[in-house]
């Protein structure tokens, strides 16, 4: 792992300590509160920290995860070099735009 | 008795077993040199100075990498008096239990192991107080001998040949630390890359097996944060 990459990793995961301990309890919340769908729905609609939160979560999780896939990568198989990180790069394209197409279904919902 | 089985052959090849009589005080060492000696000439293994100085002698004892001089028999067999010696993992075997170290100190050059002066013969003895915290830093990782007890514990190693690994990136972290040196940026820069200081999964057992007690894991660390903080500030020190 290279310097940058070391950075990019720890400093996403930061962010992810304090968004994934947000969505689990928001989860707990949601869970044993016992909304239904239509309730969590109407949290969501056009609730702009919602949003935030989950764009921030989404884009620390696209840029950690593919770094922490190439390290994986590069340990358990030769696979190595500029093609290696046009994969986990576009992993992490992939995680961006689902994520991000998550969280604003339920913004617009 | 103790019921010694030995690696035979290179990177393939078989355990052989013998029987070596159990003495006082005898060492891993004695052991080897026992069988080479009185009971087969042909084993290949590989010692200088005996006392724990040259770092040649290191083996796999029992599973675990040890220097074989100054491991007593005594510590390392139960009561079964079964011993199991093999080369130092993750290197390539010339021969039984004698491994190639060529890669291994290719990775201290790489790593820019290599003290490098500012200074000419025409200047003064450079004063560097023992105390202060570099050269404590520096001390703390300067009694390596390279025994490559280290490289074979560690899995990243084992994972990824052309990691540096701990005994290299020790070496670095001590000339970093040397106030005299004068590589710098280039001596980070070295130990920067996907082969470098970041991808040390801090698992310890280079500081759990090292013979000496030195702690190459926060060597590692040290570089980590050297390494980082010149990437975000351009600074080396």
């Amino acid at each position: 792992m290279t310097a940058a990459l070391f950075i990019a990793q720890r400093a996403t995961a930061v962010v992810l300590a304090f968004a994934v301990t947000i969505h689990l309890a928001t989860i707990v919340y949601a869970a044993r509160g016992g909304l239904t769908a239509a309730e969590i729905l109407a949290r969501t609609r056009g609730n702009g920290w919602f949003l935030a939160l989950y764009l921030v979560f989404v884009a620390a999780v696209a840029i950690h995860a593919p770094i922490g896939l190439r390290t994986i990568v590069r340990e358990w198989s030769a696979w190595r070099g500029r093609s290696l990180d046009l994969a986990v790069a576009g992993f992490g394209a992939l995680l961006l735009a689902m994520g991000m197409g998550a969280a604003l279904v339920l913004f617009l919902a | 008795m103790l019921q010694v089985e030995v690696w035979r052959g290179t990177d393939r090849g078989r355990f052989q077993s013998f029987a070596v009589p159990r003495r006082e005080h005898q060492t891993i060492l004695d052991v080897v040199t026992e069988i080479q000696r009185e009971q087969d000439a042909t084993l290949a293994y590989r010692f200088a100075c005996r006392v724990g100085m040259c770092g040649s002698c290191a083996m796999v004892v029992n599973g675990r990498p040890r220097w074989t001089c100054r491991t007593r028999v005594s510590d390392v067999v139960g009561d079964d008096n079964r011993l199991r010696l093999e080369p130092l993992h993750n290197f390539a075997v010339v021969k039984d239990l004698a491994v190639e170290m060529t890669r291994f100190f290719d990775k201290w050059r790489d790593a820019e192991g290599s003290f490098q002066s500012a200074r000419t013969r025409d200047d003064d003895f450079a004063i560097v107080p023992p105390s202060s915290p570099r050269r404590q830093a520096a001390d703390a990782g300067i009694e390596c001998i390279g025994c490559g007890v280290c490289y074979s514990a560690c899995d990243v190693v084992s994972w990824d040949a052309s990691y540096l690994g701990p005994a290299a990136l020790n070496r670095t972290w001590t000339l970093v630390n040397d106030v005299r040196d004068a590589a710098g940026a280039a001596r980070l820069d070295a130990v920067a890359g996907d082969n470098g200081c970041h991808s040390c999964h801090v698992h310890m057992s280079c500081t759990t097996f090292c013979p000496k007690g030195l702690g190459p894991t926060y060597a590692i660390a040290g570089l980590k944060r050297a390494v980082t903080a010149r990437a975000l500030t351009g600074r080396t020190g």
